[in-house]
């Protein structure tokens, strides 16, 4: 008898419909466009502030706008998401020895959170806000 | 012990007589303490002798039961009915592998690949019986033994999107597996494995979704194995272009 396999293909183009973790996972990765959207938007005001007060003055004005702080405060929200989704995975990659056994998931996890608030804490305090 | 009706929707696929898949349905009296595969016992003992499919120890050690039930890759033989509520299950071959026959699917591509991965102890020096056993303590057995539990269910190549997409992908278990030689300290052979764990196909293929370990049933944790083999290899990456001397 010869064999007759049956070949079922997966689309291409929507595959991460088929269940929540999928989606869950294209969550963690399409936010990080905002996070370049914000790189990107911040690269200009470095190129701004090079070109002079008034151009500096004029990207103020802009980022100032309604538009521009909805959007900031919607990547604000996604940034803190896609942190969260990679902090939760560390203790995956990051198999660290402790005795006879190894530094607990939560230890990880924490020290993320910690060194995450502690840089912003010091960024704040460089730009006054405390 | 009460009795619940349950339907359940089996992807059929006659090799002989089918062009393509198609769902049959059976109403099984199940009993309250059952699992899928008992319900699928039920099936071919009771109703239909044609049906096809591999299970073997019914305790989730041989790792031959793992079927799609309700769209989930899950090994049968755990798969509780209680855990499911309505009236209707729905029972397929796993996904991302060809079908055989009904719920038998084609492993020859894994089987192909675990080879290749060669997941078994090359000693980093031979040495003659009467020299004793290779020895070992707890702490380095804690480094890998995890990844020992691997049953070979493929449940973790059904879940993962990467290796529906690319079947060229090297795949979790098999990537566990070599984790698992890699890491044991009687080994000395992860440069010869490196060939594979360190190709596109390999690691890189890998885009940490998870997926394969979540569904894992003996917790082996695929995922992780993956991740820190990519640091491994990002590591000998650059150790051989900044101390390129380190290798000679």
């Amino acid at each position: 008898m010869s064999r007759k396999p049956y070949v079922r293909e997966v689309p291409k183009a929507t595959w991460y419909m088929r269940n929540g973790r999928y989606l869950r996972y294209m969550a963690r990765e399409v936010t990080c466009i905002f996070l370049a959207l914000y790189m990107a938007g911040l690269t200009i005001g470095l190129v701004r502030l090079m070109q002079g007060p008034d151009k500096w003055e004029t990207y103020l004005a802009g980022v100032s706008s309604t538009p521009a702080v909805i959007f900031h405060l919607i990547a604000f929200g996604f940034a803190c998401y896609h942190a969260k989704s990679w902090f939760d995975v560390t203790p995956k990659a990051m198999r660290i020895p402790q005795g006879n056994d190894f530094v607990p998931g939560r230890i990880i996890v924490g020290t993320h959170y910690g060194i995450w608030g502690g840089v912003s804490l010091v960024a704040l305090v460089l730009m006054g806000v405390l | 012990m009460s009795e619940r009706q349950i339907t359940f929707e089996v992807l059929r696929y006659n090799p002989e007589t089918d062009d393509k898949p198609w769902v049959q349905t059976y109403a099984v009296p199940c009993q309250e303490e059952w699992v899928v595969l008992d319900a699928i016992n039920y099936i071919k003992d009771h109703l239909d002798t044609s049906l096809s499919y591999r299970w073997s120890c019914h305790m989730a050690v041989c790792g031959s039961c793992g079927m799609m039930v309700n769209g989930e890759p899950t090994l049968s033989c755990k798969a509780f009915l209680r855990d499911y509520k309505g009236n209707t299950i729905r029972v397929e071959p796993l996904t991302h592998f060809p079908i055989e026959r009904d719920l038998v699917v084609v492993l020859d591509d894994f089987m192909e690949k675990l080879t290749s991965v060669k997941p078994y102890i090359i000693p980093k020096k031979e040495k003659p019986v009467e020299e004793g056993e290779y020895k070992q303590t707890p702490r380095q057995l804690k480094n890998y033994k995890q990844y020992t539990m691997c049953i070979n269910c493929m449940l973790c190549y059904a879940a993962c999107p990467q290796y529906g997409l690319n079947d060229e992908f090297i795949g979790p278990a098999a990537l566990a597996l070599t984790h698992r030689y890699n890491l044991d300290s009687r080994d000395g052979g992860r440069s010869q494995r490196q060939e594979v764990v360190a190709q596109h196909e390999g690691v890189w293929e890998c885009s940490f979704v998870g997926a394969c370990s979540e569904v894992c049933p003996k917790d082996v944790d695929p995922a992780g194995a993956i991740q820190q083999m990519k640091i491994a290899s990002t590591v000998d990456w650059y150790l051989e272009h900044l101390m390129p001397w380190r290798g000679k």
